[in-house]
């Protein structure tokens, strides 16, 4: 048994509390630290994957107690998978954080940053349901504090809405595991799925109220259609960096709904089936719609890309509900994509808005922002990946999941939904940059001094507010970008990748055996265990034991 | 018994969902933690009622209670705890910074923001 598999976990639980204890007076300290830590965390994902490659699941019991009553970390394809994702968008939204002076404007960022970070490996890592709840509470108190960072009125008022929503949402999964542990009497997933399988259909009324209510948790974490509106809020105000990082957040959901309902409630169980097509699959198309409906009513850029956010999980979950392996392949490949693009866009949109200064992020022209041109290219960039023009990956990825979609019955729902809102997004999106990189210009032309409103009096100064070459953040939203062309250029390896998790993710009985058949640590054989159960259990039998024969009489 | 119970968690729910819905920051927590209260006396149930059985696995006893269901409560309560600190505290800074303590947003004035 290797240990590594618990390092993704360990690694930043260890950095947060020192860099909170030791270095949280020294800034620079806590930047190296961190920096150095997601580093550490780049390598050990990339090798967990790289070791996750060839088919092998690994398995790590914690404290070396056996499943079903240990709690395991699985590394399998797809938790290795998105264990690098997060390492990689980690690294780069850090970098952004440092350069823009962001982790500046309030206390303990990176103490947070880490923590989030444990929260987000630890719910990809799990192999364990209750295990999953906590890993959800870790990164979600994380990103209460990281919400809130650098405080101010719209901050905090959103963030109230953001705990209270997730706050229900907690309530919601542990009323889901309760009704899970009443019906089957375990929460290891790997165990669940064996029990599950046993249940009659006649008999499966719980279970079957359990599989909506978790689906309805993971559905509030990736913000599917009726349970999106915490997202706008509060993406648009969180720090940007912050908001970058959320992006894997939603995915953490989606993640959930392929792990939990290939597995434990694969489509073809009886017990539940048609939860996916007659309910899913809906709300997706609704919340793609929603979502690209979203980006075209913005009034602010922040929000524009919230609402784009929605959009993509819309996208993202309508593959995921087709629930066939070209589905499921599709949806991995399109996760890589939006989170990357996503974060793209939130740091995008914090130069913008740095650079635009007094104007904020208001879709209205005002004087040209200070490398406007590098700032307007890796927008529409960007724009281009989110919205699945070609040539950039949201395409390859739009084209997967249409392709995957064609043989189900609801295709041409499908696909008109899938189109359609493409070219709203797409006229969301051009609105958008002209107005803010191009009229801006335009008016600088045309516009004579008496003209000039109050906003736009700083057209006299075509410098702006920024005179610093922004290096760090360029490099950190180039490397996104690079990623994207990347991911785009490899799509054939890609893809053969995600076909192979599929394929992995579809037959889950080897992930299954890897966690049931391994034994645990052996009590009998243990020479001071075993000396503490002869010595304990006749004190204790007579403690316990009279009070129930007390009651029997 | 078990009708009992039911009602208990159904009623603190209610009430919960209740005043979650009033829409101000002092009902809402309230109701959060009442929801949080009908979970966790849900997730005992959730090991079955049982009155006076041993609480551990022994051996020789064939009757006890399911040990998991209290561990699970008691990391329930720990982190609802914690989170309803964490809402009342950033409640209370909102409301302190705008001066209302409205959940949902203010109503925003259309004519400034557009372009």
């Amino acid at each position: 048994m290797t240990h590594w598999i618990v390092a993704p976990v360990v690694l930043p639980a260890m950095l947060a509390a020192f860099i909170l204890l030791v270095v949280r007076f020294h800034l620079n300290l806590s930047r190296v630290f961190s920096v150095a830590g997601v580093m550490a965390l780049l390598v050990i994902g990339a090798a967990l994957a790289w070791q996750a490659s060839d088919g092998t699941v690994s398995m790590y019991q914690l404290g070396n107690w056996a499943a079903p009553f240990g709690i395991v970390l699985v590394a399998d394809r797809l938790s290795t998978m998105m264990v690098l994702l997060t390492a990689v968008l980690a690294l780069l939204v850090l970098l952004y954080a440092i350069g823009s002076g962001w982790d500046r404007r309030g206390q303990h960022f990176h103490a947070l940053y880490q923590f989030q970070l444990m929260g987000i490996m630890g719910a990809f890592l799990t192999g364990d349901l209750f295990n999953l709840f906590v890993f959800f509470e870790v990164l979600l108190i994380a990103s209460y504090g990281l919400m809130i960072h650098a405080g101010g009125n719209d901050r905090l008022r959103a963030g109230t809405q953001y705990v209270l929503y997730n706050l229900l949402g907690s309530t919601l999964f542990l009323f889901a595991l309760g009704a899970i542990y009443a019906e089957t009497g375990t929460l290891n997933m790997a165990d669940l799925a064996n029990r599950v399988e046993m249940i009659a259909p006649e008999n499966s009324t719980g279970i079957r109220v359990a599989a909506v209510l978790l689906l309805l948790v993971f559905a509030i974490k990736a913000a599917i259609a009726p349970l999106h509106f915490w997202l706008p809020s509060s993406y648009a105000e969180a720090p940007a960096p912050v908001a970058a990082l959320f992006g894997i957040m939603t995915k953490v959901g989606a993640y959930a709904i392929i792990r939990i309902y290939t597995m434990v409630f694969p489509p073809d169980l009886e017990t539940t089936g048609g939860l996916y097509g007659m309910w899913l699959l809906p709300l997706a198309l609704a919340g793609l719609v929603i979502g690209m409906i979203g980006v075209l009513g913005a009034k602010r850029l922040d929000r524009l890309v919230a609402f784009s956010v929605i959009g993509s999980m819309g996208m993202l979950t309508t593959a995921v509900a087709l629930f066939t392996p070209a589905g499921i392949s599709a949806a991995l490949y399109y996760v890589i994509h939006s989170t990357l693009a996503t974060a793209a866009l939130f740091l995008i949109v914090d130069l913008v808005r740095t650079g635009r200064g007094q104007a904020g992020l208001a879709l209205r022209a005002a004087q040209p922002i200070a490398g406007g041109p590098m700032i307007a290219a890796l927008f529409f960039v960007a724009a281009i990946a989110m919205t699945g023009l070609p040539p950039l990956s949201g395409f390859v990825g739009k084209l997967l999941i249409l392709d995957a979609a064609f043989g189900t019955p609801l295709v041409w729902v499908t696909w008109a939904a899938i189109l359609g809102s493409s070219l709203i997004a797409v006229v969301g999106f051009s609105r958008a940059g002209s107005v803010m990189f191009w009229k801006s210009h335009q008016q600088r032309d045309t516009f004579s001094d008496d003209t000039l409103s109050g906003d736009q009096l700083g057209v006299a100064e075509p410098q702006g507010p920024k005179a610093r070459i922004p290096v760090l953040e360029l490099v950190s939203v180039g490397g996104l970008i690079t990623l994207l062309v990347l991911h785009t250029v490899l799509a054939g390896p890609v893809t053969r990748y995600m076909d192979a998790t599929t394929q992995q993710l579809f037959s889950p009985g080897q992930y299954i055996r890897a966690v049931m058949d391994v034994p645990g640590k052996d009590l009998s054989t243990d020479a001071y265990h075993a000396d503490d159960a002869k010595e304990d259990s006749g004190p204790i039998g007579d403690r316990l034991g009279e009070p129930v024969t007390e009651e029997e009489n | 018994m078990e009708f009992l119970f039911a009602s208990g968690v159904g009623v603190l729910t209610a009430a919960g969902l209740y005043l979650v819905l009033r829409l101000r920051t002092f009902p809402v927590i309230i109701g959060a933690s009442l929801l949080t209260y009908a979970v966790n006396l849900f997730l005992f149930a959730s090991g079955r009622l049982t009155i006076g059985a041993p609480p551990v696995l022994m051996d020789g006893v064939t009757r006890y209670s399911d040990p998991l269901p209290q561990a699970l409560v008691l990391t329930a309560i720990v982190i609802s705890f914690g989170m309803t600190a964490v809402v009342v505290v950033i409640a209370l800074g909102a409301y302190l910074g705008a001066d209302d303590d409205h959940v949902n947003d203010p109503q925003e004035s259309d004519s400034e923001d557009r372009a």
